[in-house]
């Protein structure tokens, strides 16, 4: 084995100096001093709002930007007429490792779907966003794409999302007073855990049934 | 018997059989969609190509019978190609329904193409589009769509039932499985269908979205529900209970035994497991107030006790039932029969009902025949109704009801009076009744898929069950609770299971001689009994079942183009 005889690197004369290696490094820390100094005096003026004053991120007012692959809090795809993408193969639930996904099926009235979620709940106090569930669903019905960090709650259970949450993600938590705006069957947490909706409205008058 | 040599091992064959049975026997597993062993031979799906040598073509297995001197690969790459096409053909038009599918996951379909498809599909045209998700009869879902018309239901319905509802109509791309003209698929037998459809063209209606297949755990066991006993397997999810409601067995399947149903079962008892999860006792109750299983044992062994130390052990009258396992009946023999001299019957809890010439038998307990050999075998043993009769008139003090709704033999006026009357009455059994209602102790049992042991069916098979999972809640096995009696009773028995009091009946009754749990084993063993003990079990309760069985046992062994069972 060959040895390498690192050498130390002889200072110059300028920098056995000592006192302007220490003043250019005052400089860096001033020129930063004084812009942030005068761009928020600037900030506060109404001024030069487009050049950021430091490079701190004044969250919640101001948000973090993300990477286009970041995976934040999921979402439920939705169809035309307002029903979920998901066919409730459990395939997610099948693949979660912190089994945080909890899926009822139901019979769909149109025969070429079959197969949709009555119920479809997320833990988010157990999840790992690992995003498996995104990459196993055959239907693209899930996605962990909303953009949302900030998820919260005061109990366990409040964790919990459910289809309504999942499906509108503009529906953030804690969800007070909020009406549930689905109308097709699905156990509905907000009315009290009961099965609620009817496919008659969504589809009044829908092909198969004319059979 | 022409020998022959398959992937380069040589097996004897007998004259007539086909190369998939000898591969069969070699262990070897050659794919197979219209090929059943208990159908006729079809040979329109040719996925079970092999190459034979000196024959140019590739052969069908399923319907080339054995000669003397032939070769044949089952995994050269001829073989396979010729499959990995056949397969390609098979799945040009099948939709790609496999997330909504309720076969995925045990498809034949999915199995063979992860096996030796894994090819790129070429087929770019539009897939012909037929009827979906069609309800034909009361349990079974047919999707045309997915239909690979290999006609095993078709056979199914034309050799086994001999209804004859299915029919494959039109002609090439167009051709579509269906039922004729005005027939509904509701024949005793119609989920079997969905058992031997390989792919998910015939779904079950009652399983349908409610799982999906690889959560289900499987234990072997024996179907309650007849004196046939079929075996079955119990499919199961603990660790979802969401999916079921809370409700723990999603379906039962047909565990295949050639002496007693083969591949088949009942619909009556495929879906006549719902009580195991739906109204079941789980409190251990006494007088209508919650109590606990140490408070009820010592209460009972007391009162017991007095009545033998008075030496009036005939004061106690014991129901058993034919619900019960040999080893719980032969410790109810044991001590109350022999240790105290109480008055025993065994009965069972579900009246006859409807019986064919093939599965269904009129007697719907399970264990019949065991109870004949185990309680109440002497001929001045009192029925139900007597020992009701004497507990009224004040000639019993202590009932102790197993499993049965008294409700069946006297009105609720008279269940109350007995509960006045009665100095000590117990009920135990899985659901509740109001016999449970009205005794002094209702004491919650487990359900035959909750416990080990064995039944005795119609025919004199004695046939194991299982332990699928852990018995409800509070409740316990009437083995282990009468196990605990016998201790307060200072009647100590060394078992502490099924196993070993089954070898200790096996000891002392004559007809299980000789018998353990090994020996039983999965498929079950033909007791030694006199024909008069058997036919005696059926027509007590007024059956004419079994009266053709010795026919239909016959026919049973016929070739692979004699399946089934004899005609009625």
């Amino acid at each position: 084995m060959a040895v390498k005889v690192m050498r130390k690197r002889e200072l110059t004369s300028w920098e056995k100096l000592y006192v302007p290696q220490i003043l250019s490094g005052l400089k860096i820390t001033s020129v930063h001093f004084f812009r942030n100094l005068s761009l928020h005096i600037a900030h506060s003026l109404g001024l030069l709002k487009h050049l950021p004053a430091s490079v701190t991120f004044q969250y919640p007012e101001q948000p973090r930007p993300l990477a286009a692959r970041f995976r934040s809090r999921h979402r439920l795809t939705v169809r035309d007429e307002g029903t979920p993408r998901c066919v409730g193969c459990m395939l997610c639930e099948t693949v979660c490792p912190a089994k945080c996904i909890t899926i009822v099926a139901g019979e769909h009235p149109d025969p070429n779907v079959e197969k949709y979620p009555v119920r479809f709940d997320i833990d988010l106090g157990v999840c790992v966003y690992c995003g498996y569930c995104v990459e196993v669903c055959p239907e693209d019905a899930i996605r962990m794409d909303t953009n949302i960090l900030d998820v919260a709650a005061y109990s366990r259970t409040d964790m919990k999302l459910d289809i309504h949450e999942l499906m509108d993600p503009a529906l953030r938590k804690p969800l007070a007073a909020c009406h549930c705006n689905l109308n097709f069957p699905h156990v509905c947490r907000l009315s009290g855990g009961q099965v609620k909706g009817d496919w008659n409205e969504i589809y009044p008058e829908a092909s198969w049934t004319k059979d | 018997m022409p020998t022959l040599t398959i992937d380069g091992r040589q097996i004897e064959s007998p004259d007539g059989s086909t190369v998939i049975q000898a591969a069969e026997k070699l262990g070897i597993f050659i794919p197979r969609y219209c090929y059943h062993p208990g159908l006729s031979i079809a040979g329109n799906c040719r996925i079970c190509l092999v190459e034979v040598e000196k024959n140019p073509m590739l052969q069908i297995s399923c319907n080339t019978p054995v000669t003397e001197g032939m070769v044949v690969h089952t995994k050269s790459d001829k073989a396979e190609d010729g499959r990995r096409a056949v397969l390609e053909f098979l799945l040009a038009n099948h939709p790609l329904d496999c997330p909504v599918c309720d076969q995925s996951g045990e498809c034949d379909l999915q199995n063979f193409y992860m096996n030796f498809g894994l090819y790129d599909p070429r087929f770019r045209e539009q897939k012909v589009k037929k009827k979906k998700a069609v309800a034909i009869g009361p349990h079974v879902m047919l999707d045309q769509e997915r239909c690979i018309l290999c006609s095993r239901c078709v056979r199914f319905a034309d050799e086994i039932t001999k209804t004859g509802e299915f029919g494959i109509f039109d002609r090439g791309d167009r051709a579509q499985l269906g039922l004729y003209p005005g027939q509904r698929l509701d024949n005793p037998y119609s989920a079997n269908v969905v058992d031997i459809c390989p792919v998910g063209a015939l779904t079950e209606q009652d399983f349908r979205f409610k799982a999906r297949v690889w959560y289900l755990s499987s234990a072997p066991t024996v179907c309650n529900g007849c004196a046939q006993a079929c075996n079955v397997d119990i499919h199961y999810v603990l660790d979802r209970p969401h999916l079921n409601d809370g409700a723990r067995i999603l379906r039962l399947k047909p565990r295949y035994n050639a002496d007693v149903n083969q591949w088949w079962m009942c619909d009556e008892g495929r879906y006549g497991f719902g009580w195991v999860d739906k109204g079941r006792l789980t409190r251990v109750r006494h007088q209508g107030v919650d109590s606990t299983w140490e408070r009820a044992i010592a209460a009972i062994a007391a009162a017991l006790g007095k009545l033998r130390e008075n030496g009036t052990g005939s004061r106690i009258g014991v129901i058993a039932s034919t619900q019960l396992t040999n080893e719980e009946l032969f410790l109810i023999r044991e001590i109350f029969e022999i240790g105290m001299g109480a008055r025993v019957t065994a009965s069972g809890p579900i009246p006859p009902g409807d019986s064919d010439d093939f599965l269904i038998k009129a007697d719907k307990n399970p264990n019949t025949l065991g109870a004949k050999l185990l309680v109440s075998s002497e001929p001045g043993a009192p029925a139900v109704p007597t020992i009701l009769d004497e507990a009224l008139q004040g000639r019993i003090e202590a009932l102790w009801v197993f499993g049965h709704d008294l409700t069946r033999f006297v009105d609720e006026k008279t269940l109350q009076e007995l509960s006045r009357t009665l100095r000590l009455f117990i009920f135990s059994g899985t659901n509740e009744n109001p016999t449970a209602g009205w005794s002094h102790w209702s004491l919650p049992t487990a359900a035959y898929v909750e416990k080990d042991g064995t039944f005795v069916n119609g025919h004199g098979r004695i046939q194991r069950i299982g332990r699928a999972f852990p018995p409800l809640a509070d409740s316990r096995e009437d083995w282990r609770v009468l196990l605990e009696i016998a201790r307060e009773l200072d009647h100590p028995m060394a078992w502490r299971n099924p196993q070993e009091i089954f070898v200790g009946l096996a000891r002392a009754v004559a007809p299980f001689a000789g018998l353990s749990y090994e020996a039983i084993g999965s498929q079950g063993v033909a007791l030694d009994l006199p024909a008069s003990a058997i036919t005696s079990a059926a027509t007590r309760q007024n059956a004419s079942a079994s009266a053709s069985e010795a026919t239909a046992g016959k026919s049973r062994e016929g070739g692979p183009n004699a399946p089934g069972v004899a005609a009625p």
